[in-house]
């Protein structure tokens, strides 16, 4: 029970992040018809805002480490300490909820870029080549990122208030050993609010309702005389947002380092795909299952029987899927379906 | 010369004698030397495989490396346990990797579009992390797969070839695989899929693919079952990147998992695209252009690039160096990537659409097209109604 109960969790956190990339890719998707393959650079992007921003709390000044007196030894001190003292080490301390912040304008901006720059052009053109040159623009952002801060993970670390474990266990009464990081629980909630108010914002608002008839039927919006086009940019903006936040919001479980973007798009293109391509809440849906599949097969128990198997799960499940429901869990009748 | 270049057989002697003397007129630009030679031939091979699956029938695969690991892996278990002959390496590997890619190609073209470069991406995808976990005792993970001392070796035990102290070397009968002769032997091969090729673009065959390409419901429409000519595509492009990877086992014998990862299956793509894909000779020049760049931008450094702009006054020089830097070296990758896209963007016909509309501008009646470029403008006219249904 124990057992089974640590599995969830740890898959719904790894859900969490496949379904916040998933979304962001099937919204693409569905309003632009873009296939983008540069969407994993985005959420690696949003991990580098992160890195950026600690670096830039970080630029420290070097000074006489008065605590060695037998030579003459130097530490670095950031500024922000030399400045403020308690408060500056508070600031360097919640480094990512901060990098939160900076990365939504970011991320927004590098979004409209994107599509205003690139993607715009390529509405008109096939999926091969829409996958083509984003597989180049993710080769092209993997390889400024790896020149600018390196080939190897950087820790970034979670604010120390909330570094340990939380008791699961002991809290529902059972086993002491059931115990989760509270990193992650936050991140599973974080991921849930994004979900939900991406959802709303779709729901609620007139201008979700504007983007949801576009989905539906493009032509005719824009014959009653609304800009579509504006909005989808701003639609591909958001989704580029929801990646970055992902990857901002990831750094404290995987130290980010440049190929993280490939690692995570393979696998959320399957999510897409088992989702239901065009479906939103396919996708939501397929990233938490995939996640929670994934972990249950990672552990010893079920390796035992099938070796190997955490490793291809989750291809094995797209394959499956993609044979006996080709449109996906959720998806609609004809959406890319043949 | 039209004419001329209607007919295969003049076009093999062409490319034949093309080939076979690379080593010299390819001395200038001092790209001569057997290493790269080899990686021309090799990889040339397995454009020219991909490009029979990509360019003639238009389904993108995302995992053709898969097939190419299979077959070095395929090589170099042949080397440990037959014989150090390269023979029946190549043989073998063809044939494990054309079961491999008969296997994948069953399953994955019952989807089209997007849904088989994804389908094609997640066996590759599988195949790469079983090579490095489970199947260690087959691929030896991470360290790759390599000769040892204690190979057995049965065949070469049978004729009484000598056991020596130190590790053999690849040999066709006796001929040591290593250098120049490794790279004649890898041309051969070359030669030989250009020549299929060739056949299969020039046959009814190949026009069937070509029309599944253009419009595929309304081949089936008029009752003509595709399954059968693609899955026969995918696997003769399968078998095409099974001899490349054997290729390589024959000039270096080991295998590693790293060439069956998805990137790697992106390279051979972006040959065939930076090219043309559809054509016949696009994806070899595809290859040769970036085997080559990556060879001379990956050795450059800054003191180089000073070196290069010296003509320039200094002030200008050290602006251009600065330019420069970010995309040799270890930054190849970065100009590889932005290649891609400009070569998406700008010229979706590759280097061959190129041609054929500078040809143009040469030329007095437009009507008449050129025998290489005639397929690139057969595949550019369809992009209207490709992919998106």
């Amino acid at each position: 029970m124990d057992e089974i109960l640590l599995q969830i969790l740890n898959g719904l956190d790894k859900g969490g992040a496949y379904a916040l990339i998933a979304l962001g890719l099937t919204l693409t998707f569905g309003t632009l018809g873009v296939v983008n393959f540069a969407h994993g650079a985005l959420f690696m992007l949003g991990a580098f805002v992160a890195v950026s921003v600690q670096n830039i709390l970080t630029i420290s000044e070097r000074v006489r480490d008065e605590s060695i007196t037998f030579f003459e030894a130097y530490k670095e001190v950031p500024y922000l300490e030399i400045w403020w003292g308690e408060t500056g080490t508070m600031i360097i301390d919640y480094v990512v909820p901060i990098s939160i912040l900076v990365a939504i304008p970011v991320m927004l901006l590098i979004g409209v870029a994107m599509e205003r720059g690139l993607i715009k052009h390529f509405y008109k053109r096939t999926h091969a080549e829409q996958i083509l040159v984003t597989f180049g623009l993710a080769i092209v952002l993997q390889e400024i990122v790896k020149a600018n801060f390196g080939a190897n993970p950087i820790p970034t670390p979670a604010p120390d208030i909330v570094s340990g474990s939380a008791p699961v266990g002991a809290w529902l009464g059972l086993s002491e050993n059931l115990v989760y990081p509270y990193w992650r629980m936050i991140y599973l909630a974080f991921a849930a609010v994004i979900i939900f108010g991406v959802f709303a914002f779709l729901r609620f608002t007139t201008f979700g309702m504007v983007v949801r008839a576009g989905m539906a039927d493009r032509e005719t919006v824009g014959l009653l005389g609304i800009n579509v086009q504006r909005r989808f940019t701003i639609v591909f903006g958001l989704a580029a947002v929801v990646a970055g936040l992902a990857g901002v919001m990831y750094t404290p479980i995987l130290p980010p380092d440049y190929h993280m973007g490939m690692d995570f798009l393979v696998l959320s293109f399957v999510v897409v795909v088992v989702g239901g391509m065009g479906s939103l809440e396919g996708a939501v849906l397929a990233g938490f299952l995939l996640g929670i599949l994934q972990s249950f097969a990672s552990m010893n128990e079920v390796k035992q029987i099938l070796p190997g198997i955490d490793q291809v799960i989750i291809y094995l499940v797209a394959v499956v899927v993609l044979l006996v429901r080709p449109r996906g869990l959720l998806g609609r009748e004809g959406v890319m379906e043949d | 010369m039209k004419d001329l270049l209607k007919s295969n057989m003049a076009v093999m002697v062409i490319f034949t004698v093309v080939v076979l003397t690379a080593p010299i007129w390819l001395e200038p630009i001092g790209a001569s030397y057997p290493d790269l030679l080899q990686k021309f031939a090799i990889f040339g091979v397995f454009a020219i495989g991909f490009n029979i699956l990509f360019g003639l029938t238009g389904y993108l695969s995302f995992g053709h490396a898969a097939f190419l690991g299979v077959g070095s892996y395929t090589a170099v278990w042949s080397f440990k346990l037959l014989s150090m002959n390269v023979l029946p390496a190549i043989i073998f590997a063809v044939i494990v990797s054309g079961l491999f890619s008969l296997v994948i190609g069953f399953i994955s073209l019952r989807r089209s579009g997007i849904y088989f470069s994804i389908l094609t991406l997640a066996f590759a995808q599988m195949s790469y992390s079983l090579a490095y976990s489970v199947l260690t005792p087959i691929t030896n993970g991470e360290t790759g797969l390599q000769l040892t001392l204690n190979d057995p070796r049965v065949v070469d035990g049978m004729f009484g070839i000598p056991v020596t102290n130190s590790l053999p070397s690849t040999n066709f009968f006796g001929i040591s695989m290593s250098g120049y002769s490794g790279f004649y032997f890898c041309a051969v091969f070359l030669i030989i899929a250009f020549y299929i090729s060739l056949k299969i673009f020039r046959s009814p065959y190949g026009m069937k693919l070509l029309a599944i390409k253009s419009n595929q419901t309304r081949m089936k429409y008029t009752g003509f079952n595709t399954r059968p000519y693609l899955l026969s595509a995918f696997v003769i492009s399968g078998m095409f990147a099974g001899l490349a990877g054997s290729l390589m086992a024959v000039t270096d014998p080991l295998a590693g998992a790293e060439r069956m990862q998805w990137t790697a299956s992106g390279e051979v793509v972006l040959m065939t695209i930076l090219g043309g894909m559809g054509t016949l000779i696009g994806p070899l020049l595809g290859v040769g252009i970036i085997k080559y760049f990556e060879n001379i931008f990956s050795a450059l450094n800054e003191a180089a690039l000073h070196e290069a702009f010296s003509f320039l006054p200094e002030f200008l020089g050290n602006i251009m160096v600065v330019i420069a830097n970010p995309f040799v070296g270890e930054g190849w990758h970065l100009t590889l990537g932005a290649l891609f896209m400009i070569v998406v963007i700008f010229l979706p016909g590759g280097v061959m659409e190129g041609i054929g509309r500078i040809a143009k501008l040469f030329r007095k009646d437009k009507a008449g097209s050129d025998v290489l470029t005639e397929d690139v403008v057969a595949s550019s006219s369809e992009k209207t109604d490709g992919g998106k249904s």
